[in-house]
């Protein structure tokens, strides 16, 4: 007889393991339902997952994806271990962009090295107000941020979309709905020549090692986890649960802010109706892959960013549809959650519990 | 031993237990325990925290498998695999928490319980006659967030009768009742056991079972040390036999000079936080330096709302409704009263004085970090947190591996020595602490209250919150007790007789008692 049993401690290896378990399962059945459907299964989940690390050509590409998932899932993470759940990164970081490219049009025919600083600076402060919203509604009103962010974030896309068929819209720009394409002085710099690696992928690493650094050595860092772990006990500690949600708001929205301005500044360099294309969402799946940690975060955003890398390989391999990027990274986290049983529960074969015999 | 419906007597026992064994990992929770209850007997079974006595009754009562070992009731082997199967027995249970929903009433509460559906009224019946033969005063109607918690003690005694058990199991009935409370409760007992229904009593409180008990199986380390006549046998060798040591005696350094006063509290008040939460009203007392004041009274009377208040956990409006060494600090956080030399201990050890995920080192931060330079500028210093950590496992023997491990891992015990180590590590000039030796084997507890008393003997004032009247007359040099958020005037212990404080624990203070105010005992 199969059955759950509880374990006395959870299992540190099982808390590991069980982002890698959850990967494997979604390769294999990602394999059996595309083969099930017709296409070449096996070849798409290897195009999907591995072709992307295979082929060096691919890996400034799986850069570029991996900086803004690993930027707003670093400033998720830490609320997420404050049990702050800020479900609204993607709103975020469409209003950062959008702050952003305010000061760039703004700047229109300027030049000077502070312009792309400016527009930084107006991304991580346009996140931050989106973000300041359901803080404000929780800490006064009691509303759950869940709700709050998520359907703010659907009022971003509308702002934007507004904007670029409105006063935005470029007018050298044959009516297209888009604004003007940014001068060199509002773009992010390219680090290494000849490919497309910018500014913001080393970047994203050094705010992980800035993150992990908080999290670990400040009371800062611990008045979160302590906050998220035991609310009484950090009450009893001095720890204000109120401070601490504005303060892990801000921060994941201000960093999904600045995700969007330097996706906006940089493979985009200007906003289309085409910019949200769910990073604020797959974020949440990078935050939970990287356990919350910082640098498993910086994995996990490499994971998810090879998904969008290997899509868009297999669209033109096996032929797969756009939506199968979508069905493998809601696979992951599925399994993700579900193998995450595992850390406090084992499966036990046995044959049937002891019981009292009766003599 | 083993069951034998032949026995020298005709009626064979009500319940034999031979070779009951129960592990978990790393623990042997039941070795090899062996005991009988006979018809109509009140059978105790003592033993400290730990010692396996809440394991052996879930198994009694089918919460739990053993893994060897054999049951049997009334003569014949039975097996109990789930508390259904007891209670078709006959086996009544009463556990130490009670399970009632707040919001509801008496009789549905006592429906709730019940196996099968029984009709309304004639549910109301029999509660009525059940309460009517063993004079029991509950008002069936009544919510029971409006109960005192010895009235919601016997909801759950009245469930259990209805059922006409042959064994009753009480698990530390008498934790949270007031002397008057619990001399009612054991006239209750010896009605049910006179009626020829078997109890099962699981106590620490050695006076109480010698009292009330006709014998005592005493288990120490999950397994079976004696069995006694406890009416024969005195409380200091009872209490040798449970811990397995000798009883060691605090040894009071108190100088009897008490210094200025430390704490002044004045008018202090806060409404209690909804839905359940009591209102403090109108509290005055002050502590001096070198004494231990106690604040005896019933669980749910205001006692963590005073904890709160006085911690900074909840501020008040008044700012000199809290006065510490002549600051005032009622409207100051947490922290801030901390840095001033006030620090306190609350009664939940587990998410609230600690965090149990946390290692030892990382919990020493959470209040220490404000009086001693564990993070200057917001910057934890590992080195010095670890051997502030290491400083209180030393000094405080506590059974660990080392700083490193989790709050969780220590048994309840360790992490309150742990818990009060760092505060009293921090040298407060008051420490307030509620419930300190709450759920702790006796050698802590000694420890613990040692501690107290020496902190206090070093010219602090100490502070003592706790249910346990015994404790709180062993350390106090002053008692007040609280009832409906109301604090009694503190008065020399010496001057007090046990029946007086139960009555003020009951609510009734001396003459102030207003007419028509109704009993609770």
């Amino acid at each position: 007889m199969l059955e759950w049993r509880r374990r006395r401690e959870p299992s540190r290896a099982m808390l590991y393991l069980s982002p890698l378990i959850a990967i494997a399962l979604t390769m294999v059945t990602g394999a059996m339902v595309f083969t099930a459907m017709g296409y070449d299964g096996l070849t798409a989940v290897f195009d999907f997952f591995l072709v992307p690390f295979l082929e060096p050509h691919r890996w400034p590409d799986l850069g570029v994806k991996a900086a803004p998932l690993v930027m707003i899932a670093l400033g998720l993470a830490i609320g997420f271990r404050a049990n702050v759940w800020n479900i609204g990164a993607e709103g975020q970081y469409i209003m950062g962009a959008i702050a952003g490219t305010g000061v760039a049009l703004a700047t229109y025919e300027m030049s000077g090295w502070w312009i792309l600083p400016a527009m930084a600076l107006a991304g991580i402060l346009g996140g931050m107000a989106w973000a300041a919203v359901p803080a404000l509604l929780r800490v006064r009103l009691q509303v759950s941020e869940i709700l709050t962010s998520l359907m703010l974030t659907y009022v971003a896309v509308q702002v934007l979309y507004y904007l670029v068929r409105g006063p935005w819209k470029d007018p050298d720009g044959f009516n297209f709905p888009q604004t003007r394409m940014f001068t060199a002085d509002q773009t992010l710099p390219v680090v290494i020549p000849e490919t497309l690696v910018h500014l913001g992928i080393p970047l994203a690493l050094v705010i992980a090692v800035i993150a992990w650094l908080v999290l670990e050595k400040t009371t800062a860092g611990y008045a979160v986890k302590v906050v998220g772990l035991a609310p009484a006990a950090a009450r009893h500690g001095g720890f204000s649960a109120e401070r601490t949600t504005w303060v892990t708001l801000l921060i994941g929205g201000g960093l999904a802010g600045l995700a969007g301005i330097f996706e906006a500044a940089g493979p985009f360099s200007q906003l289309t109706p085409q910019f949200p294309v769910g990073y604020g969402f797959t974020a949440i799946i990078v935050a939970f892959l990287g356990r919350l940690h910082p640098l498993g975060i910086v994995l996990g955003g490499v994971v998810l960013a090879a998904t969008y890398v290997g899509g868009e390989i297999a669209q033109t391999t096996v032929r797969l549809p756009q939506a199968a990027t979508g069905m493998f990274q809601a696979m992951l986290l599925f399994f993700l959650l579900a193998t995450d049983v595992l850390v406090r529960y084992r499966i036990a074969f046995s044959a049937r519990p002891a019981k009292v015999v009766s003599r | 031993m083993t069951a034998s419906p032949h026995d020298r007597t005709d009626t064979p026992p009500r319940l034999v237990l031979s070779g009951i064994s129960k592990s978990f990992p790393g623990v042997k929770a039941n070795d090899d325990i062996s005991f009988s209850v006979k018809p109509g007997e009140i059978h105790a079974l003592l033993g400290e925290n730990g010692a396996g006595k809440s394991t052996l009754v879930k198994i009694i009562y089918g919460v739990q498998q053993a893994d060897s070992g054999d049951i049997s009731w009334d003569g014949k082997p039975v097996s109990i695999p789930s508390p259904k199967a007891a209670r078709r027995l006959g086996i009544g249970m009463v556990f130490q928490h009670f399970s009632l929903f707040d919001a509801m009433t008496v009789i549905e509460n006592i429906a709730l319980g019940l196996d099968e559906a029984v009709d309304r009224d004639e549910l109301k019946t029999r509660v009525a006659k059940v309460l009517q033969s063993y004079s029991l005063p509950l008002d069936p109607e009544r919510e029971v967030h409006t109960l005192s918690v010895g009235e919601r003690q016997r909801i759950e005694i009245v469930r259990c009768l209805l059922q006409k058990p042959k064994l009753l199991i009480m698990d530390e009935p008498t934790s949270v009742l007031t002397p008057q409370e619990v001399e009612r409760l054991f006239e209750t007992l010896r009605q049910i056991a006179s009626e020829g229904c078997s109890i099962l009593y699981i106590s620490h409180k050695l006076h109480e079972i010698k009292a009330l008990c006709d014998t005592a199986t005493i288990l120490r380390a999950g397994r079976v040390v004696a069995t006694c006549d406890p009416r024969q046998e005195t409380t200091r060798r009872m209490a040798e036999l449970m811990i397995g040591a000798e009883l060691r005696q605090i040894e009071n350094a108190h100088s009897g000079r008490i210094g200025k006063r430390r704490l002044i509290v004045s008018g202090l008040s806060l409404h209690g936080e909804p839905p359940f939460g009591t209102s403090l009203r109108d509290i005055s007392f002050e502590a001096r330096a070198g004494e231990i004041l106690g604040i005896a009274g019933v669980a749910g009377n205001g006692q963590a709302e005073l904890l709160g208040a006085l911690s900074g956990e909840r501020l008040s409006a008044v700012p000199n409704a809290i006065m510490l060494d002549g600051k005032s600090v009622g409207s100051e956080g947490a922290g801030e009263r901390r840095s001033a030399g006030l620090a306190c201990v609350p009664e939940e050890r587990n998410g609230h004085a600690a965090v149990p995920d946390f290692s030892l080192a990382e919990n020493a931060i959470l209040t220490a970090r404000y009086r001693l330079p564990l993070a200057p500028r917001g910057f934890i210093r590992l080195g010095a947190v670890r051997r502030f950590a290491q400083a209180v496992i030393g000094r405080f023997d506590v059974r660990t591996t080392g700083p490193g491990s989790p709050a969780r891992s220590l048994s309840g015990g360790n992490l309150q020595k742990f818990i009060m180590g760092r505060e009293i590590g921090q040298e407060p000039g008051v420490l307030v602490v509620s419930q300190p030796t709450w759920g702790v084997d006796a050698g802590a507890a000694a420890a613990i209250r040692q501690a107290l008393v020496d902190l206090a003997a070093k010219g602090s004032a100490v502070v003592v919150i706790s249910q346990d009247l015994d404790e709180l007359l062993e350390l106090a040099d002053r008692l007040s007790v609280i009832n409906e958020g109301r604090l009694s005037p503190p008065r020399p212990v010496a001057e007090l007789a046990i029946d007086e404080i139960g009555l003020m624990m009951g609510g009734i203070h001396g003459a102030a008692q207003p007419e028509g105010a109704p009993p609770h005992a």
